[in-house]
């Protein structure tokens, strides 16, 4: 039989982790609990001590600091979508309305989406174009480092052992998110595509002074474009259209969703989408 | 085993539950292992146990989750809010009453789930918007309903208005489906739910290659370590190791020998308790992998491997259906259209995965399950056991949804099987990968076809040759093969027609029964064809239908004179006025629009009702009992569908005696309580059982007017009070009969028996005969929005036009056609099963709440003088034209015609890429 931890404090979760780097760490379970049903179907139920991090103090908090938010991991969909944030945050709300459904969204946490690390994780674009960060903690050290660094690959993240995500900070930025997600229905859908973008963009002039744009589910990791974001800073939003070049960087997959040259087409027009989503914006200031 | 113990307030109270801390919520409910003793919360249901499905849902501190993915322990101190409480908040009791009166549910496996998501929203917000309706329940999938009636009852339950279900009055009355009133409560009993505790549970060992010859090691040894009651291989199948639909087509064992011909075949099965913490890795078996047959032309290959020894070129069928000279049609015609065409597997997708389990009880084996076709199962039972059909008892269940894929056996074989050999009541539970990848798909098919048409558009010859694969075992592949030849030219008038169909064996998953049998699938050909000939000559498309439409006095294909109830041209006319504006506005639309274009498309169908050119009768008894109630003791599986509703519908309208109090026994198709009454397919039961169940009626009215010494238009009525019941007969009731006088003591009253058989008569070489009694007809239009850029579709509005013949419950026929559009729009745009890909609700896509536009339905009644009541089967014609009908409004929006479905986006971005935008 398996052990069950469910420590109230962080210190004690470390101290576990310390101890047994091989837990199996549990928080809103959206996505260890399907992952063990796959695994049921075709072998057996795994045996694995689990960590249950859900009633962790505090760490479901989402809390304004001098020069940043901190997301605490725990904090779910839901929590973000009711969250009163500024709208440079607009994309990860938008996001987290698209993240399955409501069932979903009311357990599913933003440490686990990424940490769960899929290519279509829907929190990795919006927080990679938010710059986000990750912290890491483990007893005694903390390790901080950027969304894009954290996840290293499909499923594989720089999680060390015995450490644990407590939160995700964000640097208060100007600027409005917008974020699209493409799939073959409504809800329930794993992405085929999706982007992300931050835009802070001039009131009068409509010059952007910075834009940064991710794409999710055609690569390994969510991508920025930088080149796209280079030629974007400092002209009229709107002027200036994406190209295959942009987004060369890119390396979709086929799979049962969609194939290669299709995401690669279809992350393009997104990316246009997304840019006169940010015009729109702008024109129609909130 | 008492592994812990989880505290939380359920439904109101504080409950001590013996579990595992990371047990999952939705199994700690349903086992009720409480301090105060055992107490399952069987309301909660699993369909997935991943979070897909969305039917556990339950509230937790009053937000919606799914139970299958919140550890027992996270529940702990919280407050759990489950069906089973549903008098205890008003807006439960609203939403269990409007669901109940709307017709929201079906087979009503997913409506504690959707109930449960519907109140999360209503406590949170009393008045909610369509759009956040959907939001609510888009994490909850329904296959049977299509949701449009589910959105309703919120609406309604959001309201102040008072709640109440439409009385049954008789025939053409939207009284509530009885069978689903129920499940709305959260009451009905799922093969799963009515598992008794005790059991020994059964874990099936399948192939994980398509093909592979395998060698067991020491089983002994394993059952020993794992302490199991048995392993079951097929050495232990007592009589044959083998079932199938067909005399001639028994050739699936319950456990392989030797060989696997399938991915995901049971080679074998383990006996025993706590079975799912078993690696299967571990088990002592020697897979050696054979090369596959995959797809149809590899099965056709010269030098193929034979699936089965006994059909060497791996073709299971034939069917045929020739008449005039197709060589001349083509030649005489103005203009002539052809096209290949290809469709997928597709998962049938019910909520309910198949469960059962087995007992034996005065001599007899008892299988419990859920099924659509009990006697059927009786026999494939017996057979395995080497038993005769009256040692077996099959006692369905109720039925999360079927739509063909419980028309097969599934568990019931291997429960025998494990009953025979362990002696004890056995149960089987498949997890949804399970029922994924074991059970039937619709058939993947290749069609081409080439039509042709005078300059007038009138359809000169039709030919069609179709290929069916029907994956490793017959199933329903003979059905499909010789359905398909009758209905492959659409619901048309063609004098020279010419259609060849073959069912071909491969190594993949067995293609069975699914709503349409095959012509869902010859309906995306035949309907693509008539758009083609329409262009060529420059004829509308509803015209070119309109002037070829099948109509009473005509003859079809098979030499068929349709005497009535052939209402396709009022179908069509009904549709008229919506084509011609469907066409304005999305010309309208697309004169701005580059990107996103509109587009409208238009397909008809036709369907025979009942089994093809084979006797299929039905025997419905009905008794009186001396209290005046009148009992139907049914056959006829309810699926979800209504059957048991329609019956009491029919009967009440054939007695015409006021106050009778008239229900179906709850022992629906259970073969010892009731008759055979024929499987629940091929949109028979309203029309065969409603027959049989007319027949008994007035046999039972006819009875009762002579122990009254009436005549045969007196009215009659039933006086209750007492212990028995009094006939009252005449205009103010002046003849009065106790029931006691007429009725003699004993369990089943008195009774009748009715019986039907539907007149049809075989067909000769060339498909030449009367397949069918009757035809259901109907013509839908699709308008699509397409995103030219993305390749992605949205269905803006069906518009379905159906003769039914006489709708006997129009919130029924309703539903039927919601829930068949539904699907039809799943097999257009997104269900596509991939053997090994997509074996999960997550990675096999059917249409959520969001993806099914507003339906508007036209029921046109054109009594066809052989049904009860004048009606005829929808079930099937709900489906067959939405898929061509969306696929006509791609082409009309894009210009690109589709051939292989489904549309993913990529593949219509490819097609649009092609075309060059």
């Amino acid at each position: 039989m398996s052990r069950y931890f469910q420590p109230a404090t962080l210190d004690d979760a470390l101290q576990l982790l310390a101890r047994n780097s091989s837990l199996k760490i549990v928080a809103g379970g959206t996505d260890i609990y399907p992952a063990a049903t796959s695994q049921a179907a075709w072998r057996g139920i795994e045996m694995r001590d689990v960590l249950d991090i859900s009633r962790l103090n505090g760490m479901r908090d989402i809390v304004e600091r001098v020069h940043d938010w901190h997301i605490g991991a725990l904090a779910t969909w839901t929590d973000l979508i009711n969250a009163s944030l500024p709208p440079v945050f607009d994309g990860l709300k938008i996001a987290a309305r698209e993240v399955g459904g409501i069932q979903i969204q009311n357990r599913g946490t933003i440490g686990g989406n990424i940490c769960n690390a899929s290519p279509a994780a829907d929190g990795a674009p919006p927080l990679i174009a938010l710059d986000a960060e990750i912290a890491c903690m483990s007893v005694g050290d903390c390790r901080i480092m950027s969304v894009d660094t954290f996840i290293e690959g499909n499923r594989k993240t720089r999680l060390r052992p015995g450490e644990l995500v407590t939160g995700i900070i964000v640097p208060k930025r100007p600027g409005r998110g917008h974020f699209l997600k493409l799939g073959a229905r409504r809800y329930l859908v794993i992405s085929i595509a999706m982007v992300s973008g931050t835009f802070d963009i001039d009131n009068a002039s409509g010059i952007v002074r910075s834009a940064r744009i991710a794409v999710g589910a055609c690569s390994a990791v969510a991508q920025r474009l930088p080149k796209l974001e280079a030629r974007l800073a400092g002209t009229r939003i709107g002027d200036i259209q994406p190209t295959a070049d942009d987004l060369a960087q890119l390396a979709p997959i086929d799979d049962v969703r969609a194939d290669a040259d299709y995401r690669r087409a279809a992350a393009l027009q997104l990316v246009a989408d997304l840019l006169d989503q940010a015009a729109a914006s702008h024109r129609r200031p909130a | 085993m008492t592994v812990g113990a989880v505290t939380f307030t359920v439904d109101g109270v504080v409950e001590l539950f013996y579990a595992a801390p990371g047990d999952t919520l939705a199994d700690v409910l349903r086992a009720g292992e409480t301090s105060r003793g055992r107490n399952p919360r069987k309301g909660t249901k699993i369909g997935c146990n991943a979070g897909d499905c969305g039917s556990c849902t339950v509230l937790l501190d009053g937000e919606a989750v799914c139970a299958c993915l919140v550890p027992a322990a996270q529940a702990s101190g919280r407050k759990v809010t489950t069906i089973d409480s549903w008098k205890m908040w008003p807006e439960m009791s609203r939403l269990v009453d409007a669901f109940i009166a709307h017709g929201a549910a079906q087979c009503g496996i997913c409506t504690p789930g959707m109930i449960g998501a519907a109140h999360g929203l209503l406590t949170r917000n009393g008045s909610p918007s369509r759009r956040e309706i959907e939001d609510a329940i888009g994490g909850v999938l329904c296959r049977c309903t299509g949701y449009i009636k589910i959105v309703e009852a919120i609406v309604a339950a959001a309201g102040d208005a008072p709640i109440a279900a439409a009385p049954d009055t008789g025939v053409g009355t939207s009284a509530k489906n009885q069978g689903a009133a129920y499940a709305a409560k959260g009451y009905s009993n799922f093969a799963a739910d009515a598992i008794p505790q005790g059991t020994l549970g059964i874990r099936v060992i399948r192939s994980p290659h398509a093909r592979a010859a395998f060698s067991f090691g020491d089983l002994d040894a394993f059952a020993k370590q794992h302490d199991l009651a048995t392993i079951l291989t097929a050495a232990d199948v007592p009589g044959a190791n083998s079932f199938g639909i067909f005399p001639h087509t028994k050739d699936q064992p319950v456990f392989a020998e030797r060989e696997t011909r399938f991915r995901a075949e049971a080679v074998a099965a383990l006996v025993g308790q706590n079975l799912h913490a078993i690696d299967l890795a571990t088990f002592p078996i020697t897979w050696t992998p054979l090369s596959p047959v995959t797809g149809i032309d590899a099965a056709l290959a010269e030098g193929a491997h034979a699936i089965h020894a006994h059909l060497p070129d791996n073709v299971l069928t034939r069917g045929n259906l020739r008449t005039g000279d197709v060589v001349r049609g083509h030649a005489d015609a103005a203009a002539t259209a052809e096209g290949q065409f290809e469709t997928s597997f597709v998962e049938h997708a019910y909520i309910e995965p198949e469960a059962g389990h087995a007992w034996g009880e005065r001599g007899q084996v008892v299988i419990s399950a859920c099924t659509q076709s009990p006697h059927m199962d009786r026999e494939d039972v017996a057979r395995v056991l080497g038993l005769a059909d009256a040692d077996v008892r099959i006692a369905p269940t109720a039925c999360g949804g079927g739509f063909g894929g419980k028309l097969d056996v599934s568990v019931q074989p291997i429960l025998a099987v494990a009953l025979a050999r362990v002696g004890k009541p056995v149960s089987l539970t498949y997890s949804r990968t399970e029922s994924m990848v074991a059970t039937t798909k619709r058939h993947p098919a290749r069609i081409t076809s080439k039509a042709s048409a005078n300059k007038d558009g009138r359809l000169t010859a039709y030919e069609m040759s179709g290929d069916f694969n029907t994956g490793a075992y017959a199933s329903w592949g003979p059905t499909v093969a010789n359905r398909v030849p009758i209905h492959a030219h659409g619901p048309y008038k063609v004098p020279n027609v010419h259609n060849r169909t073959r069912a071909v064996l491969t190594n993949e998953t067995p293609a069975g029964a699914f709503r349409g049998f095959g012509v869902p699938q010859s309906a995306i050909a035949n309907e693509a064809l008539m758009d083609d000939l329409a262009e060529k000559l420059g004829l509308d498309r509803w015209h070119i239908r309109r002037i070829n439409a099948l109509k009473a006095g005509d003859a079809t294909a098979s030499g068929q004179v349709l005497v009535a109830s052939a209402g396709l041209p009022q179908c069509l006319d009904a549709l008229k006025p919506t084509w011609d504006k469907a066409l304005l506005d999305a010309s309208a639309h697309n004169a701005g629009n580059a990107r996103h274009k509109r587009g409208v498309g238009i397909a008809c169908m036709w369907y025979g009702c009942g089994n093809t050119a084979l006797s299929n009768p039905s025997e419905m008894r009905i008794s009186l009992e001396r209290d005046g109630r009148v009992i139907i003791w049914s056959g006829a599986v309810d699926i979800g569908q209504g059957i048991s509703t329609i019956l009491v519908q029919i009967v009440r309208e054939t007695l015409q005696i006021d106050g009778a109090d008239i229900a179906v026994c709850p022992l629906v198709g259970d073969t010892d309580a009731t008759l055979d009454a024929g499987k629940t397919s091929a949109s028979r039961q309203t029309f065969v059982s409603g027959n049989a169940a007319r027949r008994a009626a007035e046999q039972l009215r006819a009875k009762l007017l002579r122990h009254a010494n009436v005549d045969a238009d007196t009215k009659l009525a039933f006086e209750h009070g007492g212990q028995f019941a009094t006939l009252l007969a005449g205009s103010n009731g002046e003849r009065r009969v106790s029931l006691a006088d007429i009725i003699p003591e004993g369990f089943y009253g008195f009774e009748s028996i009715g019986r039907y058989d539907p007149p049809t008569t075989p067909l000769d070489a060339n498909g030449q005969g009367i397949p069918y009694a009757t035809y259901g007809f109907a013509a839908q239009i699709a308008e699509v929005m397409v995103d030219t850029a993305l390749g992605t579709t949205k269905v803006l509005h069906i518009h379905a036009a159906h003769d039914v013949g006489r709708a006997i419950n129009p919130m029924l026929v309703e539903g039927q056609i919601h829930g068949g559009i539904a699907q039809g729009l799943g097999l257009a745009l997104m269900e596509e099963f991939v053997s090994g890909k997509t074996e999960n609700l997550h990675d096999y896509l059917i249409p959520t709440a969001g993806d099914i536009p507003p339906i508007t339905t036209h029921i046109i009644e054109d009594p066809d003088p052989e049904g009860p009541f004048g009606a005829k089967g929808v079930g099937e014609p709900a489906l067959i034209a939405t898929a061509p009908a969306i696929l006509g409004a791609i082409r009309h929006a894009t210009g690109v015609t589709v051939r292989k479905v489904p549309v993913l986006p990529h593949r219509l971005w490819a097609l649009l890429q092609a075309r060059g935008t």
